[in-house]
């Protein structure tokens, strides 16, 4: 199965230094290889900061842009990876695996098989 | 034929739990395994009463059920993956130890399927219905009647953990040996909520209420056959302990026993002595935990003759254990309450003034009843009536509130005097 693992944490409010963002990078890269590595990594990105973010709506056939997400959290959607597991538990260990699951928490999603259906 | 049906109804609830796991191995989906098993018993309520009961009735409902989803299978053309599973369940009828229907021996998958219905990613709530739906044997509005929601909700909230069961691929397999030690503490819990919710009776009827009490103790039975583990071990003997003492909690008007005035020769002899030996069996792998402090607790109550035999230095020692390793109000209550016993009313009530400064037990009727009580012993009689008021404002059990009413009318004629 599929599973994506969607990183949530708390944006900070100040700009991190540069040894603090480099730990963060180092983090990432490791967990990423070690992905690759056991062939599990099936894509992952992270995205830039929510402020950044664009809602898109198509209603009464004109297109409504409002600026901001959908929903108002403490937690953002920072980044993601979609992974290869055998089943939830697998996809879980994965989660913890990531250095997003000790700064803010992890959603891990089945994604949807549509291959064999008919 | 009503007799010819009962046996089958019998049978087939003694079985289902098994044949369910069974089914479950290969089709990887409760809905579809449950309606499977469903159609099972249709074809075994037609066939039995004709044909006479089948040598191996296990087998011949899981051999049913298997050719009853490959029906449903075929017919249902939106299902993905199935063509997977119906080579899956193809290959199963075509291996050697499933060779005829009366075949000896169905591999006990039951500890799986637990392991599957007390997955942490399932809500506790989804947990404990799916538990006694699926392994007890429990129909949808017997769960519904029990957990006192409407038979709609339970069976929404019971649709909704099959499928997330089956969506999110929560698997179908004995935890490796990392996640085994958080895994079972989740199923030991979920047994022994449903343990609690029927002796607690909190609320509702009181048939109902004994069955949660009896399916706990079977799944405790089935846990320990297939994970010999101390603490399922200890669960066990928890639950047969204080079962033991059923028919003296209650008495002919329905009125509440405590402990110290229940009638000793009503407790359950043989209960106790299969408790005591399942205890000792679980302290002799010397790995404790809170279900075996717990049930050392119920045992020294169980081993006194009378209330005043009762080893209460004892039981303070092990409360003391148990908050050191498990610190909840509850235990901590229990604690002062047998420090109380042990080393006197006031140093019981100094306890219980202490821990209600760090302020969590305020709302919680038992520190007030067993505050009530201490000072009623204690001869603080006006502060005794007030904390039995405060108790009854806080508790929701009708048959603990008339107990507390009964202890308030008595405080008021001891004021009289």
């Amino acid at each position: 199965m599929q599973y994506i693992l969607l990183i949530y944490g708390t944006e900070p409010t100040s700009q991190p230094s540069p040894e603090e963002i480099a730990a963060e990078m180092d983090a990432y890269n490791a967990y990423t290889a070690e992905l690759q590595k056991s062939g599990a990594m099936v894509a992952g990105e992270a995205l830039h900061p929510v402020n950044t973010a664009t809602t898109v709506r198509v209603q009464n056939g004109k297109t409504v842009t409002t600026d901001g997400p959908f929903a108002e959290t403490k937690e953002q959607l920072g980044g993601y990876y979609v992974v290869n597991a055998k089943n939830l538990d697998e996809a879980i260990a994965w989660a913890a695996k990531c250095p997003g699951a000790k700064r803010g928490s992890m959603e891990v999603r089945p994604i949807m098989d549509f291959s064999q259906a008919q | 034929m009503p007799q010819a049906h009962q046996i089958v109804e019998r049978v087939f609830r003694e079985e289902s739990g098994r044949v369910l796991a069974a089914l479950m191995s290969h089709l990887r989906d409760l809905e579809l395994a449950q309606d499977a098993l469903q159609d099972a018993l249709i074809a075994a309520l037609e066939h039995w009463p004709q044909d006479g009961l089948p040598h191996n009735p296990g087998a011949w409902l899981t051999t049913t059920a298997k050719r009853k989803a490959i029906d449903r299978l075929r017919r249902d053309i939106n299902f993905a993956k199935k063509t997977e599973i119906i080579g899956a369940l193809a290959d199963w009828e075509a291996s050697p130890e499933d060779v005829a229907m009366d075949s000896e021996t169905i591999p006990d998958e039951r500890l799986k399927l637990m392991f599957t219905c007390c997955h942490p990613a399932l809500s506790q709530d989804a947990q404990v219905a799916l538990t006694l739906n699926t392994l007890g044997g429990l129909s949808t509005p017997e769960v519904a009647r029990a957990f006192l929601v409407s038979e709609v909700t339970m069976a929404q909230r019971l649709v909704r953990a099959k499928r997330k069961i089956r969506d999110a691929g929560i698997p179908y397999q004995i935890p490796p040996a990392d996640l085994l030690p958080e895994r079972r503490d989740a199923l030991l819990a979920v047994i022994y909520l449903i343990f609690n919710e029927g002796y607690g009776a909190t609320q509702g009827e009181s048939l109902i209420r004994q069955e949660l009490c009896a399916e706990a103790m079977r799944l405790g039975r089935v846990l320990v056959d297939l994970l010999p583990d101390p603490e399922a071990f200890g669960l066990l003997a928890l639950m047969l302990l204080h079962n033991s003492r059923r028919d003296a909690r209650v008495d002919a008007d329905g009125e509440l026993v405590l402990l110290e005035d229940q009638n000793r020769s009503l407790w359950d002899q043989a209960e106790i002595a299969e408790g005591l030996a399942i205890l000792d069996r679980a302290l002799h792998m010397h790995q404790p935990g809170q279900y075996q402090l717990q049930a050392a607790i119920t045992a020294l109550h169980a081993r006194a003759t009378r209330a005043e035999d009762t080893d209460w230095p004892q039981i303070a020692a092990l409360y003391g254990e148990l908050a050191r390793t498990s610190p909840t109000p509850v235990i901590a209550l229990n604690w002062a309450v047998a420090i109380a016993m042990s080393e006197g009313y006031a140093r019981g009530l100094q306890i219980l003034d202490t821990l209600d400064e760090e302020g969590k037990l305020d709302g919680y009727y038992l520190f007030h009843a067993a505050r009530a009580d201490l000072l009623r012993r204690t001869g603080w009689l006006d502060e005794s009536h007030a904390a039995y008021l405060r108790a009854l404002e806080l508790c929701q059990n009708t048959v603990e509130q008339s107990f507390l009413r009964r202890r308030l009318q008595e405080v008021e004629s001891q004021m009289m005097v």
